[in-house]
């Protein structure tokens, strides 16, 4: 196991770098959305801020901070998406988050296009694996739901609490 | 494997093994080692078998048919009642009603509490209170606090010590005269704690509360005698004790089960059904609405068969072994340390446990690349998580047919994660 560096592995020295050295970790400020999302199913967590401005291209990404606990899965795709989305335009930040979408739910049968998903290539293996798609997709969709509060300048409070599980009983 | 397990030989698991077809199973390269017992138990053939014969040769809808199919299989389903109730020592199989699973047996007593007039023994309101404790699983505690909130009672629960043991200190203040309802767990499913029963259920009777106890992780595991225990309700699943998943079972007092308004409503579960309103039947048809788990039932029943055919005082005794096997292994590890009692003393065979600096996930995920399967998460019992401060725990929890070559499988796999992540 310890050897296996294979694309079809899961634990590619990509992820394991990112999860070693995270890009862009710890809340930042300034920013306008900061959102929570858990995975209910094993308690990883990861809270997001996005920050959007104008940029020539319209709207930019531009800055994504985060923390939060999780997995190497969970923690090492939240780094790569800081790298591929701060600094994009919005638009063209949600294409590459559509991308690694489409290639988590390929089931390994999509080849990822590295000019598109840069080191978001190395979590094609995860894919294969269904129980771990969710941990690859939860900072993911966290920048997605800020960003989309972030352009459509709905209140993150309610946003939020919706998407915000579990409370001490 | 009945001769080879004689009463007064040895244990003999390579015998259970070889009743159960998946452990033959090869997990990347090497044999299976199945550690997930807690979540859900495998099947011996047995079980299988019965099922199938049932299902081929005798099947029909039971309760409601002349025909001779449907006699045999009402037979069959009335039959497996009676071996259940049996196994769990009940002195009426009228007191067992079979559900789809544990989890609605728990949601059944407390939506038949909430359907209650007021003014009756079960209805809850406003200064009435229920009580569980910090270690129930989601299913023990997430009906009892939508209970609470249809009734405007109060919800209190028993802390845990750092040990993970019920803090019993404020036992007294927490279960008092107003509590209508004591559930708690027998064994725990993230820890692995036994539950003192008998103290408990002697301060619920000091204030009149009825009590339920979760059975689902010990009845697998242990000989149950639900009249010793003194409760009123107990609940076991099937999939956890060699059954199929699609069972669960509810043992309540007869009294108490014909008293209560039913859960759902539907057929079977009445008596005369007119346009403006229906009466109900006695227990257990009151609570087992529409076309109940026939073939199901029939396989539990096979699978208490084939637990009490090994024994379970002998089974309790063969995870004992496996358990001070892996505490004392995993106390020799460092960067590893146990979430639940660390000693044999009053614990079940389930054993969660952190690995310092790698996620459950990912040792769950290494692990299996080992062909070890483990549980990782929050085991449907988040607020242990949170008590402990941690997000999630990697558990094992052996069974009947695990060995003590397996545990030291498990015990060699940590060690190889632990390079691996360093």
């Amino acid at each position: 196991m310890t050897t296996n560096t294979s694309p079809e592995s899961l634990y590619q020295e990509i992820i394991l770098d990112h999860y070693r050295h995270p890009h862009h970790k710890g809340l930042r400020d300034p920013y306008d959305v900061e959102v929570h999302h858990v995975n209910p199913t094993c308690g990883d967590e990861v809270t997001v801020r996005v920050k959007v401005a104008e940029g020539p291209d319209g709207a930019t990404v531009q800055d994504v901070s985060y923390d939060g606990q999780g997995c190497s899965i969970s923690q090492a795709s939240t780094s790569v998406m800081t790298d591929l989305v701060i600094g994009k335009p919005v638009d063209r930040a949600l294409e590459t988050s559509e991308a690694f979408l489409t290639l988590m739910q390929s089931r390994g049968q999509v080849e990822p296009d590295e000019d598109v998903l840069e080191d978001g290539i190395a979590f094609a293996g995860v894919s294969r694996y269904p129980a771990r798609v969710k941990c690859a997709l939860l900072g993911w969709m966290a920048w997605k739901d800020a960003t989309a509060q972030a352009v459509g300048g709905t209140a993150p409070q309610d946003r939020t609490a919706s998407r915000t599980t579990g409370g001490a009983a | 494997m009945t001769a080879l397990l004689a009463q007064g030989t040895s244990y003999d698991v390579e015998a259970v093994r070889a009743d159960f077809p998946v452990l033959t199973r090869v997990i990347g390269g090497r044999p299976l080692v199945y550690l997930d017992n807690a979540s859900s138990s495998h099947k011996p053939r047995q079980v299988l078998d019965a099922e199938r014969a049932f299902v081929e040769q005798h099947y029909s809808n039971v309760h409601r048919g002349v025909h001779t199919l449907s006699q045999e299989a009402t037979d069959a389903y009335e039959a497996a009642r009676t071996t259940v109730a049996s196994f769990l020592g009940a002195a009426d199989p009228h007191e067992v009603v079979f559900t789809k699973n544990a989890t609605e047996a728990y949601n059944l007593v407390a939506y038949s509490f909430g359907n209650a007039r007021a003014g009756s023994r079960f209805a809850l309101g406003p200064g009435d209170e229920v009580c569980v404790t910090e270690m129930e699983h989601h299913s023990n505690l997430v009906p009892w606090q939508m209970l609470c909130e249809r009734t405007g009672a109060t919800l209190r629960w028993i802390p845990l010590t750092d040990e993970g043991r019920l803090d019993l200190s404020e036992l007294e203040t927490l279960v008092n005269e107003r509590t209508k309802v004591l559930a708690f767990v027998h064994v725990s499913n993230i820890l692995g704690t036994a539950n003192p029963v008998e103290t408990l259920v002697a301060r619920a009777r000091e204030v009149g509360a009825f009590v339920l106890v979760d059975g689902a992780q010990s009845a697998p595991h242990q000989v149950v005698d639900v009249q010793a225990l003194g409760a009123d309700f107990f609940v076991a699943t099937g999939h956890k004790m060699l059954a199929p998943s699609g069972i669960g079972v509810l043992w309540g007092r007869r009294e108490l089960l014909d008293a209560m308004p039913p859960f759902l409503g539907g057929g079977s579960m009445i008596e005369v059904v007119q346009m403006g309103g229906s009466t109900y039947a006695p227990a257990p048809e009151r609570f087992e609405a529409g076309t109940p788990v026939i073939s199901q039932a029939v396989a539990l029943a096979a699978a208490c068969d084939y637990l009490r055919e090994v024994g379970l005082d002998r089974i309790t005794a063969h995870e004992q072994v496996l358990t001070a096997r892996l505490l004392e292994g995993l106390r020799d590890l460092d960067g590893v340390s146990v979430i639940g009692p660390d000693s044999l003393h009053s614990r079940g065979s389930a054993v969660s446990f952190a690995v310092e600096g790698v996620h459950p996930h990912d040792v769950g995920q290494s692990l299996d690349e080992l062909g070890i399967a483990v549980r990782v998460g929050h085991h449907c019992a988040a607020p242990v998580c949170r008590r402990y401060g941690v997000p999630a725990t990697t558990r094992a929890s052996s069974y009947l047919y695990n060995t003590e070559g397996e545990i030291d499988a498990l015990l060699e796999g940590i060690r190889t994660v632990q390079r691996f992540w360093s």
